[in-house]
């Protein structure tokens, strides 16, 4: 079994999040970058699966070689071996394409992804990948079982859960519970360096999204405290005041 | 060139973020010159399906076919982008759920569309047609600018609000052909409490925290919930204890939220949790701790001990209501 786990390279979340140049570019200054934590979950989830032989976990990243050290970290974490399509992510279009074209020439029985990159929030990718395979996908997924030909898995649905099965290739974006996200050990980290890293060119794909500008929220303005000996005070208030009550 | 919107159906209804996005697309088709269009796939009744129109859908495509009673996004994407190219829609609007998620980027593909998720105001065009959304979990907003001559967006819960415009629905069946490799994925189970506010459509949600010290402190919560109409929701470190599901988790690494009204129970608010939930329009803070972060970003706080002051309010709450 092979499976392929795409790794987004994202800000650390305690990152405060600052924007230069006009508020058009994300401020990096300072930011420290690591594996996008549901990418981890669905690494974790991959490893696992292929415990005991079973099967390779191959991570791929689409970006340029400031990305290495977390694609190492995902090597670490106990990925065989890693790709990185040298090119700049732009929408998620362009990034689904290229690891779409690594999975058509490279065969894999199962690509995840994480739910969203916890930076553009997107959610895109896994079900882009799927579109340029024509293979199904499930996005969010909190569980997935494998018996080497049909995969049991457990998607989020608004209030509850859905059980679907897909027998083939498949892509899933995996989000909590489907794996405990594994920790590096030592022996992870040392051999980390020596593994495989391979970097294949980006493919041009026309451009169809950029963000133009961000903004931040507006700040809010000053708490309006209530003694907690008349705490029932705040119901009047939500009611009359606030009016969401 | 016209607006198509998907008209997601659970259990043959539309719910309210479906008249949510019907009404966001109708708000752009007006700002065009343009129709709207309402798709929907599964057994919806005719009577339900006619009022899309008092949101502003004045034509309705209805895909009745067994074998897509229930979502597989494949086969859905198909149909909605079929349908995409049978009405000439240029812009395709759905809501942001988790089965929106699953089908806009395949939508979006097939018609080589740009697509802005998470979208949470009506697109501008002096510079281009460009859409906000949420960005960072909800510690800053990107406005993305789609350069595609086909575009798609995905709304996000409690964005825009449901706004009525009345116009009268034309219903047209739509037969498109279903490809059986479209439907290798098999839905075996739903399991869905249908008793319960569910979290990401929620208007008004009630969280707790470690704050609570356990599970079986969560009888209040539920009944201030229930009093309010409210959904449930939880901080991580809460979920990772197994003291509620991992589906109430908010936050950064959760689900981003933006209700009406969030209370914030015995939650110290770190920032990845806030980054789920500051969208939020009104924030109630509770906790005993006057220095708790959460307090910084709150309308109305009360700084006391939750297992007093909760108590209370539901005592008011239920006076309130008489
Ligand atoms: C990668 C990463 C991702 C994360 N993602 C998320 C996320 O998505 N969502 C999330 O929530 N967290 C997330 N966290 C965790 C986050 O950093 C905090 O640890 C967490 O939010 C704290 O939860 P808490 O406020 O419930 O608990 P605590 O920080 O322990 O706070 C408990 C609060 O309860 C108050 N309290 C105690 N007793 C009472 C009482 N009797 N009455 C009233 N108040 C009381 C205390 O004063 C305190 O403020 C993430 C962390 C990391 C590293
Ligand atoms: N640049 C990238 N390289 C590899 N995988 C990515 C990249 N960006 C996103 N992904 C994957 O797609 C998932 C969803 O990302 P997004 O659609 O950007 O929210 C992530 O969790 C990753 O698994």
């Amino acid at each position: 079994m092979k499976i392929l786990v795409c790794i987004s390279n994202v800000p650390d979340t305690t990152t405060k999040i600052t924007f230069t140049n006009d508020n058009t570019q994300f401020n990096t200054a300072g930011v420290q970058f690591i594996v996008n934590p549901y990418d981890e979950i669905a690494l974790s989830r991959a490893i696992e699966l292929c415990e005991g032989g079973k099967g390779t976990v191959t991570v791929i990243n689409v970006g340029e070689s400031a990305t290495e050290p977390t694609i190492r970290k995902a090597l670490a974490i106990g990925a065989d071996d890693a790709v990185r399509v040298n090119g700049t992510p732009r929408d998620a279009y362009f990034t689904a394409f290229q690891i779409a074209e690594y999975a058509k020439a490279n065969e894999f029985d199962i690509i995840l992804c994480g739910r969203e990159s916890i930076d553009y929030n997107g959610s895109q990718v896994a079900a882009m990948i799927g579109e340029f395979l024509d293979i199904p996908s499930i996005s969010i997924i909190k569980k997935l079982d494998y018996d080497g030909t049909t995969a049991t898995i457990e998607r989020e649905i608004e209030g509850g859960k859905e059980v679907v099965t897909v027998t083939g290739k498949f892509v899933a974006s995996c989000a909590e519970g489907t794996a405990e996200p594994k920790i590096p050990n030592m022996r992870g980290i040392m051999s980390a360096r020596t593994k495989p890293l391979t970097v294949v060119e980006a493919v041009a794909v026309d451009e169809l999204a950029k963000v133009t500008k961000f903004e931040t929220p507006a700040p809010r303005g000053t708490v309006k405290l209530i003694n907690a000996d008349t705490a029932e005070e705040l119901i009047g208030l939500l009611h009359s005041e606030a009016k969401v009550i | 060139m016209s607006v198509l919107v998907y008209v997601e159906q659970v259990d043959g209804k539309f719910k309210k973020s479906v008249f949510e996005a019907v009404s966001y697309a109708k708000a752009i088709a007006d700002s065009q010159s343009t129709n709207l269009t309402a798709i929907s796939i599964g057994n919806v009744a005719e009577g339900d399906l006619k009022e899309l129109g008092k949101y502003g859908a004045s034509k309705v495509l209805n895909v009745a076919n067994d074998q897509l009673k229930t979502f597989v996004n494949q086969a859905y994407a198909s149909v909605i982008a079929e349908a995409a190219k049978k009405e000439n829609a240029d812009l395709v609007v759905l809501s942001n759920s988790f089965s929106g998620k699953g089908l806009a980027p395949r939508i979006a593909v097939k018609l080589k569309a740009g697509l802005v998720d998470g979208a949470v105001e009506i697109p501008t065009t002096e510079a281009g047609f460009s859409v906000k959304k949420t960005a960072f979990s909800g510690k800053a907003f990107a406005v993305t600018t789609l350069t595609s001559a086909n575009k798609v967006i995905a709304l996000n819960p409690n964005a825009f609000g449901v706004k009525e415009n009345v116009v009268d629905a034309s219903i047209e069946s739509f037969s498109p052909e279903v490809k059986s490799t479209d439907l290798t994925a098999i839905v075996k189970e739903i399991v869905r409490a249908t008793d319960k506010v569910s979290l990401p459509d929620a208007e008004l949600v009630v969280s707790a925290g470690r704050g609570l010290k356990g599970p079986e402190n969560w009888g209040m919560i539920e009944e201030l919930a229930d009093l309010l109409g409210a959904a449930t929701a939880c901080s991580k470190p809460v979920s990772d204890a197994d003291w509620r599901p991992h589906s109430e988790h908010v936050g950064q690494t959760g689900i981003a939220i933006s209700p009406n009204l969030y209370i914030a129970i015995g939650i110290s608010g770190a920032i990845q949790h806030l980054a789920g939930v500051s969208s939020s329009k009104v924030i109630v803070v509770i906790n005993k701790d006057p220095e708790a972060p959460f307090f910084k970003v709150a309308d109305y706080g009360i700084v006391g001990d939750a297992f007093e002051v909760v108590p209370k309010i539901i005592a008011a709450l239920k006076a309130h209501k008489g």
